[in-house]
């Protein structure tokens, strides 16, 4: 764990930026946050990666927070609230002001326009978000294997996405991943 | 067109911070993997703050501006109903609570992270989430109306983001603006045509020929 405060300093003005950025939401800043810890700096491992995000997504509570986990890995405490207050921060004062301001005209023509104008941007990221997980695992045909098939099972089943989640921990204890 | 005040009568009284704290640490607790359905349940069915519709145009508000869409519609509801407090209640309530609840999770990790099987086990959560997040995009992307434009952003996204890893903040630089342009320009266009199919006698000429918005505006249908 690096406690030093540039680390720090750096860590929190670019999820500063990526909270401008996360239309649709944090997820699909994932692969900045993985480029930017694990490529550029190398603060965290691949495996350090993809463990935090799994430990996020079994846990209760809003998707955004493995951001917590990662400021965490890289700065204790601090680390944590730094990153949620960056992730958090400017896109809660654009909704606060948003409210405050334009909340009062629901006819406007532009959201719906900027909805549909980033649609697909939003989707793209999505898979991208998706896309660098399943390469943070090991690369071995069995671990694409169940993320082929959980694709399968939530596009054709009505199973509960955290079940999967539950079969996915069971596969890998038995050690089939 | 003026906006109808919502009838309140049929709702609930406004929340208070404290309350709207306690209830939005429960709705943060119980969602596993995705907060949204339990936070509709708990404002549109249990505490009848708000009813569909309102909660509708809230969420899609949510989801226009950035940043977490669940976080955003707590944040816009704590101010509607309570002020800046509500507001930040509303946000420890479903964000700082769980956030507990993770952390300890991590440190439970960390104290165990040299076990074989514990690594095996995080592994295959991943992949499964891996093929969460994937097939999330491939509905969502099901539930759009094909488009050359909208194939042209979402592929570009794609490639430069997850295939090539370039930094997020040149692409989305290039990317948000052009979506956005290409978007304007094709229901700006729509709207001429319709213009003219409802009134094609009328003076005021359009900006291109007829012929020619014609001929633009077939394929994208």
């Amino acid at each position: 764990m690096n406690h030093h405060p540039t680390v720090l300093g750096s860590f929190f003005t670019h999820f500063l930026l990526l909270s401008f950025l996360s239309i649709g939401g944090a997820a699909t800043t994932i692969p900045d946050m993985h480029r930017f810890l694990v490529e550029a700096h190398g603060w965290m491992s691949d495996a350090q990666f993809s463990a935090m995000y799994a430990i996020s997504q079994a846990s209760p509570g809003p998707n955004v927070l493995f951001v917590a986990l990662f400021g965490w890995q890289i700065g204790g405490p601090a680390g944590a609230i730094a990153g949620m207050i960056a992730i958090c921060g400017p896109s809660s004062l654009i909704a606060l002001g948003f409210e405050y301001f334009a909340g009062r005209a629901p006819q406007a023509r532009w959201p719906g326009l900027i909805r549909r104008g980033l649609a697909t941007l939003t989707i793209g990221l999505l898979c991208s978000s998706g896309w660098v997980l399943a390469a943070s695992v090991d690369h071995r045909w069995s671990a694409v294997a169940v993320t082929l098939l959980t694709i399968f099972l939530m596009l054709k089943t009505r199973v509960h996405p955290l079940m999967l989640v539950a079969l996915g921990a069971g596969a890998g204890l038995l050690g089939l991943v | 067109m003026p906006v109808p005040p919502p009838p309140r009568a049929a709702l609930a009284p406004l929340p208070t911070p404290r309350h709207l704290f306690i209830e939005f640490a429960r709705m943060g607790l119980s969602g596993f993997g995705g907060v949204l359905p339990f936070v509709r349940r708990a404002v549109v069915e249990r505490n009848r703050w708000l009813d569909d519709r309102e909660f509708v145009e809230l969420l899609s508000m949510g989801q226009v501006l950035p940043g977490p869409n669940v976080i955003n519609v707590a944040l816009m509801m704590g101010l509607r109903f309570a002020g800046l407090r509500g507001a930040l209640a509303a946000f420890a309530g479903l964000v700082m609570v769980p956030m507990v609840v993770v952390l300890s999770a991590m440190l439970l990790y960390e104290h165990y992270r040299d076990v074989a099987a514990v690594q095996r086990m995080l592994a295959g959560m991943t992949a499964v989430s891996a093929g969460l997040m994937l097939s999330t995009g491939f509905r969502l992307a099901q539930s759009q109306s094909p488009t050359v434009r909208g194939l042209l952003v979402g592929v570009a996204a794609f490639a430069a983001i997850g295939l090539l890893r370039w930094p997020l903040v040149p692409v989305m630089a290039v990317l948000v603006p052009l979506g956005l342009l290409l978007e304007w320009r094709a229901e700006g266009q729509a709207l001429r045509l319709a213009a003219e199919a409802a009134a094609p006698q009328d003076p005021p000429a359009p900006a291109q020929p007829p012929g020619t918005d014609g001929a633009a505006g077939e394929p994208r249908a």
